[in-house]
């Protein structure tokens, strides 16, 4: 049988996709196990063990200063600033994405800028806005949507652009108006669009939040595993990035979800 | 009585390709006429410039004796070959947009008495196309000639002073097709519709149509064939009266057509 035509069932798939994975862990571990033997005192590497008793100590030992415990107020600190940024990049995307996408002089006027926006680097804009904003939480937010913002923009307008024309005109010869149009032919067929760009903007969402936190910051997911980076705490570090990308998985995983459950015909399905 | 349409020595170019020359027509209420011609004569510019969604180069196109804006509007009515329904919403909703349109201009919804009207309305139309039963499908769960049966209810809905169709049943096959003929057959008597019909297919624009225009260059000129336009060429009316016509898949052809 060819092996493009090699079908993998539920239990197949679990099995196939666990094994990569397992495998790591595995190498991981014996190269732990073989620098421990060598040095019991390697940070480099640190057993479980290690990691389990110092992420213990975030986890659920006040922290003697704050009187916080540490990893959930990095967590809600982390996913505080991620979800303004998130939720404000996409509202710009929706409202300004569908108004370029649909109304041709719109997008004569804001197209180059957005487009001229989203070849900026954003990173090259951080110092900019702790200038201008601060060393706050506006200036992190802000880097987020400057990051994210303009590529949803140009991804939902598009999208919306390279709707069928036939179906605005038939919602003309209906008797829509312009806002008619807007509301009810081009807003309902983005929004899986939006979805999927918010799925997709999540990656770089995160890599701006940590290089945020990494420069100025007192909490946050980012500011930890730099602040212990010093000591070359690596049993805390891990644990943390382990955290960060089940977190980014479980966000996926719902907004996968929710566009199913609330755009059941755009995935081709019965409802 | 003038006529319900008329085209006065329309021109259409873009940069210096001539797509229409000097075409001038007159189409009467309640006419059935077909469109044909080659590809590239200009069939589906004819009929954006009556859609609305293209304005001639030159010359004037008035509807009811009044001069045609050109945007599209809901006195014209339009199926075209694909993407005439809109997939997120379903059956019922597509043929409510409509009346949301009109009654509510900035919800572009309807609540309590206007919703229950315009969902009888509706359903009463789903029904006249064959459809009574799929009012609550969405168009990705229906075939292509269902989809095209909704399109038609959709846009019959609003009352068109003309119904223009885009090859609307080139997509579907033989005996979809032979249905979709004897629908817009019926749907064209009971409705007193004027229908404007472009077609690959020849059988089928001198089945249905009360009036068969081709479309064609009368000129050529091989160095510079974007130079000429076309017109129409042949005005074919055909003895057919609303109320005889009654639709039999094989027995009209064109050599019963006594004055062709």
């Amino acid at each position: 049988m060819r092996w493009v035509n090699r079908q993998v069932g539920r239990s197949g798939r679990l099995f196939l996709g666990s094994a990569p994975i397992l495998l790591l862990v595995f190498v991981y571990l014996i190269l732990a196990v073989q620098r421990h033997e060598a040095n019991p005192a390697d940070k480099i590497l640190p057993l479980p063990s290690a990691m389990v008793h110092s992420m213990a100590a975030l986890i659920l030992e006040p922290d003697k200063l704050s009187g916080q415990l540490v990893f959930w107020a990095d967590t809600l600190a982390s996913l505080q600033r991620l979800g303004l940024g998130l939720g404000i990049a996409t509202l710009m995307a929706l409202a300004v994405g569908l108004v370029i996408g649909i109304l041709p002089p719109v997008r004569a006027t804001l197209g180059p800028l957005v487009t001229g926006i989203a070849v900026i680097p954003p990173i090259a804009l951080l110092p900019i806005l702790f200038i201008a904003l601060g060393l706050g939480e506006t200036a992190k937010v802000a880097l987020i949507v400057i990051g994210i913002a303009p590529v949803m923009i140009r991804d939902v307008a598009g999208h919306v652009n390279a709707l069928p024309r036939e179906l605005i005109i038939k919602a003309q010869t209906l008797g829509a108006s312009s806002w008619q149009v807007i509301l009810r032919v081009a807003l309902p067929q983005a929004m899986p669009r939006l979805i999927q760009a918010i799925r997709l903007a999540l990656g770089p969402a995160w890599v701006f939040l940590i290089s945020a936190e990494a420069i100025a910051s007192d909490q946050g997911l980012g500011y930890r595993i730099f602040l212990v980076r010093r000591y070359l705490s690596m049993d805390v570090i891990l644990p943390y990035v382990a955290w960060i990308a089940l977190l980014a998985i479980a966000m996926d995983f719902a907004l996968v979800f929710l566009s199913r459950r609330a755009f059941p015909w755009a995935h081709g399905e019965g409802h | 009585m003038s006529a319900l349409l008329s085209l006065r020595n329309l021109w259409v170019e873009y940069g210096d390709k001539i797509i229409i020359e000097n075409l001038s027509l007159d189409i009467e209420e309640g006419a059935f006429v077909s469109v044909v011609g080659p590809s590239g004569a200009g069939k589906s510019s004819f009929l954006r410039l009556i859609l609305g969604q293209e304005a001639p180069a030159r010359g004037e196109i008035r509807l009811d004796d009044t001069p045609l804006v050109p945007e599209c509007g809901p006195d014209r009515g339009v199926v075209f070959q694909r993407y005439s329904v809109f997939p997120h919403l379903s059956a019922l909703r597509n043929v409510m947009f409509g009346a949301e349109c009109e009654e509510a201009p900035f919800s572009a919804r309807l609540f309590g008495a206007a919703r229950r009207k315009a969902r009888d309305d509706a359903a009463e139309m789903l029904h006249a196309v064959g459809l009574g039963a799929s009012m609550d499908s969405y168009p990705a769960q229906m075939s292509g000639g269902m989809q095209q049966r909704l399109a038609i209810a959709q846009a019959l809905i609003k009352r068109p002073r003309i119904l223009l169709l885009d090859e609307p049943f080139g997509a579907l096959d033989p005996g979809i097709r032979a249905d979709m003929h004897e629908l817009i057959t019926r749907l064209w008597r009971d409705y007193s519709l004027t229908i404007i019909m472009v077609t690959h297919d020849i059988r089928e624009a001198f089945t249905l149509g009360t009036r068969v225009l081709a479309l064609d260059k009368r000129r050529h000129d091989p160095h510079a064939p974007h130079r000429y336009g076309a017109t129409v060429v042949y005005d074919i009316p055909l003895d057919k009266e609303r109320s005889k016509v009654v639709y039999h898949s094989e027995r009209i052809t064109i050599d019963e057509v006594s004055n062709n």
